[in-house]
């Protein structure tokens, strides 16, 4: 997201006619990088964040404010594309080499080689049906019912990953690189799971007070982090990596102890959440698909503004950009650090509530199974960005949900999917790769440098400036 | 002394002013030091704690340590009480508070809390040497890791992808060596299964300039998804070909091994082990006494200044990226030819971000580095011992230990670290 990359999206306002609204924003967008910009040659002799503000965007390509048709336009959208097209293919590459057919086949391969090859199209193919199948829309299913069903099925499995993911993301945003969410989600679901099975109260205020329990419990965990960062200056990734172990083994302990575990039972699991804190469904009783989601929307658009359109916001991005210019400037950085995680650890508080209320009903320690990591492959494709890491959640979503369906029709294993997720961040990450592997031409000359790596080197922001 | 004075002191202490006190050493040498003296002293267990230094048949027999748990107990809480008076009065009439303050009070809690809680365990009775050989074994990998993470930031390119290369490493060497038969080979391709994950942080970081953490963490679940898949697709369906590989024997030094307590340690160890030490060493003297280390270290604070004296910058990262691969799949051939035999799943258990807070907390330096090591192997070494012993403490309080320990040395001990100067930053010529 390099000032060049955005010049071309504006047409330039001295062409004469009066510059319209969204051309006077885009101006104002540019200004605005191009401060923070000049502001990262300021502290050359500081070390720097963790992850730059460059996490916000890992190539190139319009803000995430810039409309569809202008990403469509500057080609990134066929690079995305063109990603996802290249890992499901090494993916499938993948399932074919190990497949038991394709090697029993492979035994004659110069004699018959349609053999292999035929082999190996039905392996990855029939994976992929699967997945598909158990993601999208299931083309065996009787009533529209089960015809939808694994679509509902990848927004409940997307949820907790859009929450989780935008933590992640508003923590980038800032210049944190959080690592914690699957603690964060951890502590913020035993704090919502214990409000849902201990107390008993009206419906409504029960689910209110849940979803607000979860919450706090993220954002007192990820505050923590926040405060040790600003005070002590320890560094992030570590802290929320231990902060990680801690929770889980604190989760296990709460479980092992009257208030949590349920009675009679000596395994480390909760009571029941009542049904007066449970999210509704949202689709009747059919489906999993619980109110949850429409609360991670209401997140998705409230992170949108509060990164974009508030004080805090511009505050917690200048932070991310460059501290020191940022306290230069009389930003509070510690706590931007403290407050930043907070919400980061809120928005994960959300994650686990829409596990242990919406999804699983009752408290364990693997109630967050692996989304908080998940959540930071999430960010990092949906490139900081709110509504982008919203689709990214869905796309995960439908990965996951389909990689269930897949491992119980085919057998094969829902590694894959961890395998095709990561190498679609990959390649995204990197245009000019996917640029030469498919022989695209690089885009237009105005960009410097070679392809469109993001050039945010003080050099060449001090060239640009 | 209120917080916010804190912070503000901490605020001029990052803009570089240099008469500021700063109160936080004071601080929480207090804190630890009242609490010690409630817990250690005041509630010491009334009975003595035995530490073995030798087992009865070996050749070498020392005295076990016998010692009382209230005495010992109250002498460290009153040394540790003095030391934080002392850093107060330092602290006060403007000066730092030195760093063998620091160490001598990490000693005395350590001391303390070993007496305490192996007197409050149901067999008051540890044996020493076990505990310490065990620390250096748990901590193999994460020292490898560590090396792997000095090398890659030590010339400018953040290295999370440590528990890839590690986690690759252990799966190459249990296939290598079970189809091979041979457990060397297993290490050779360890090393080389480092290099190929090394290869793509090399590639993307570095000639697509794409953000170091990034490709970093998504390299650690690639890796994990790929090792889990071949694991479940190829691994399992036939483990006697695929994965039983043969262990690395252990080779005994004579007579140096019989040596109590540090013999086992050192003079006692496989292939793997002993590379280790070498690891340390070479790098350290390599580093800090090299032509190639001098280069290395120019790139990593100031690529700009090294490549107006000719340096290639650029090649000289890809070089050490992928050496740093040799290193950490070496080390991640622990858990599959030492440790156990055989790869599972995830087996190296982010050991990986660990030995990553060892380089954090070991400054950058492959010594410092291997000390945080031992200190987190020593911590999750004593937690398996205590749950033996049988403590008072719940199980899922002692499995937290070394994580805490992380904690409280990385937010206490080290405060304000300092990465080299373009860690993380790519360079771009022009």
């Amino acid at each position: 997201m390099t000032p060049q990359d955005d010049r071309p999206v504006s047409p330039a306002s001295d062409g004469g006619t009066p510059p319209t609204r969204r051309q006077t924003k885009d101006a104002a967008r540019q200004d605005e990088v191009r401060l923070e910009n000049a502001a990262e040659t300021a502290g050359g002799e500081l070390p720097p964040p963790a992850v730059p503000a460059t996490a916000a965007g890992i190539g190139a390509g319009p803000g995430p404010e810039a409309g569809l048709m202008q990403r469509i336009m500057t080609g990134n959208a066929l690079v995305a594309f063109l990603s996802v097209v290249l890992s499901l293919i090494l993916g499938g590459l993948l399932i074919a080499v190990t497949d038991q057919d394709v090697a029993r086949a492979s035994s004659y391969f110069f004699s018959r080689p349609q053999d292999t090859l035929g082999a190996a199209w039905t392996a990855a193919s029939s994976a992929y049906f699967a997945l598909f199948q158990g993601s999208v829309f299931n083309f065996e299913g009787d009533t529209f019912t089960r015809m939808v069903y694994p679509l509902t099925q990848t927004l409940t499995v997307a949820t907790p990953l859009i929450c989780a993911g935008l933590g992640v993301a508003l923590a980038f945003r800032a210049g944190l690189f959080n690592i914690g969410a699957q603690g964060q989600i951890l502590i913020g679901a035993t704090f919502a799971g214990w409000i849902g099975f201990t107390l008993h109260l009206p419906v409504g205020v029960h689910l209110l007070l849940v979803i607000l329990a979860g919450m706090v419990g993220g954002a007192v965990w990820a505050g923590l982090v926040g405060l040790l960062k600003a005070r002590t200056g320890a560094h992030e990734v570590i802290l929320t990596i231990m902060f990680n172990y801690i929770a889980t083994n604190l989760v296990l302990y709460f479980l092992s102890t009257p208030a949590f575990q349920r009675p009679g039972s000596t395994n480390p699991i909760s009571p029941q959440l009542d049904a007066s804190a449970l999210y509704p469904p949202l689709l009747g009783p059919a489906f999993r698909l619980h109110w949850g989601f429409v609360v991670a929307v209401l997140a998705t658009i409230f992170v949108w503004w509060l990164l974009n359109r508030s004080t805090i916001g511009f505050e917690l991005r200048a932070v991310g950009a460059n501290a020191s210019a940022a306290r230069t400037a009389g930003v509070n950085v510690s706590k931007g650090y403290i407050l930043a995680m907070a919400i980061a650890g809120a928005l994960a508080g959300l994650a686990g509530v829409a596990q242990v209320s919406g999804t699983e009903k009752v408290l364990t320690s693997g109630v967050a199974a692996s989304f908080g990591f998940d959540a930071i492959t999430v960010a990092l494709l949906g490139r900081s960005s709110p509504w982008g890491t919203f689709a990214a959640g869905i796309l995960f979503g439908a990965f996951r949900a389909g990689g269930v369906a897949m491992q119980a029709s085919t057998g094969t294993s829902i590694d894959i999917v961890l395998v095709v997720q990561s190498l679609i961040v990959l390649f995204i990450a990197a245009p000019p790769l996917v640029r030469a592997l498919f022989r695209l031409p690089a885009p237009g000359a105005t960009r410097a440098g070679k392809g469109s790596a993001p050039t945010r080197t003080p050099a060449s922001t001090g060239a640009a400036a | 002394m209120s917080t916010a004075t804190t912070a503000r002191d901490e605020r001029h202490d990052a803009t570089g002013s240099a008469t500021v006190r700063s109160w936080k050493n004071p601080i929480i040498l207090s804190v630890v030091a009242v609490l010690a003296s409630l817990v250690f002293a005041l509630g010491a267990p009334r009975n003595d704690v035995t530490f073995r230094l030798s087992e009865e048949n070996d050749p070498i027999v020392l005295p076990s340590i016998v010692v009382s748990a209230p005495v010992i107990g109250w002498i460290a809480a009153l040394a540790m009480i003095a030391l934080a008076v002392y850093a107060i009065l330092r602290t006060r009439s403007g000066q730092k508070v030195p760093t063998w303050v620091l160490a001598v009070f990490a000693v005395l809690f350590l001391v303390a809390f070993l007496t305490w809680v192996v007197g409050s365990a149901r067999t008051p009775n540890v044996a020493l040497y076990g505990l310490l050989a065990g620390s250096v074994t748990l901590a193999v990998p994460l020292i490898f890791g560590s090396l792997s993470g000095v090398l890659c930031e030590r010339s400018g390119v953040v290295n999370i992808a440590i528990e890839g290369q590690l986690l690759f490493g252990a799966f190459a060497a249990a296939v290598a060596a079970s189809l091979s038969g041979s457990a060397i080979v297993g290490l050779l391709a360890a090393a080389v299964a480092g290099v190929l994950v090394s290869l793509v942080l090399a590639v993307f970081s570095i000639r697509y300039v794409v953000n170091q953490v990034i490709v970093g963490v998504v390299l650690n679940v690639l890796v994990s998804g790929l090792t889990g898949f071949l694991f479940s697709a190829v691994l399992s369906e036939d483990s006697e070909r695929w994965n039983s590989p043969p262990r690395l024997p252990v080779i005994e030094i004579p007579l140096l091994a019989d040596i109590p307590v540090i013999g086992p340690i050192l003079f006692q160890q496989t292939v793997v082990g002993y590379l280790m030490y070498i690891a340390v060493a070479v790098v350290y003297v390599a580093l800090y006494h090299s032509r190639w280390g001098l280069r290395t270290r120019a790139v990593g604070e100031h690529p700009k200044a090294a490549d107006t004296l000719g340096v290639n910058v650029n090649r000289m990262r890809f070089m050490n990226v992928l050496l740093a691969g040799v290193v950490a799949g070496v080390g991640g051939s622990f858990f599959t030819l030492v440790a156990v035999s055989g790869f599972g799943r995830d087996m190296t258990a982010g050991q990986g971000y660990i030995a990553l807070a060892a380089l954090i907390f070991g400054r950058w330096n492959p010594i410092g580095a291997f000390f945080a090591a031992l200190l987190f192997g020593f911590a999750t070494n004593l937690s398996n011992v205590l749950s033996l012993l049988g403590t008072p403490v719940p199980d899922q309080f002692l499995r937290m230990l070394p994580y805490v320990v992380t904690v409280f040395a990385v937010a206490g001990l080290v405060g304000r670290s300092r990465a080299p100067g373009a860690s993380g930053i790519p360079y771009i010529k022009g």
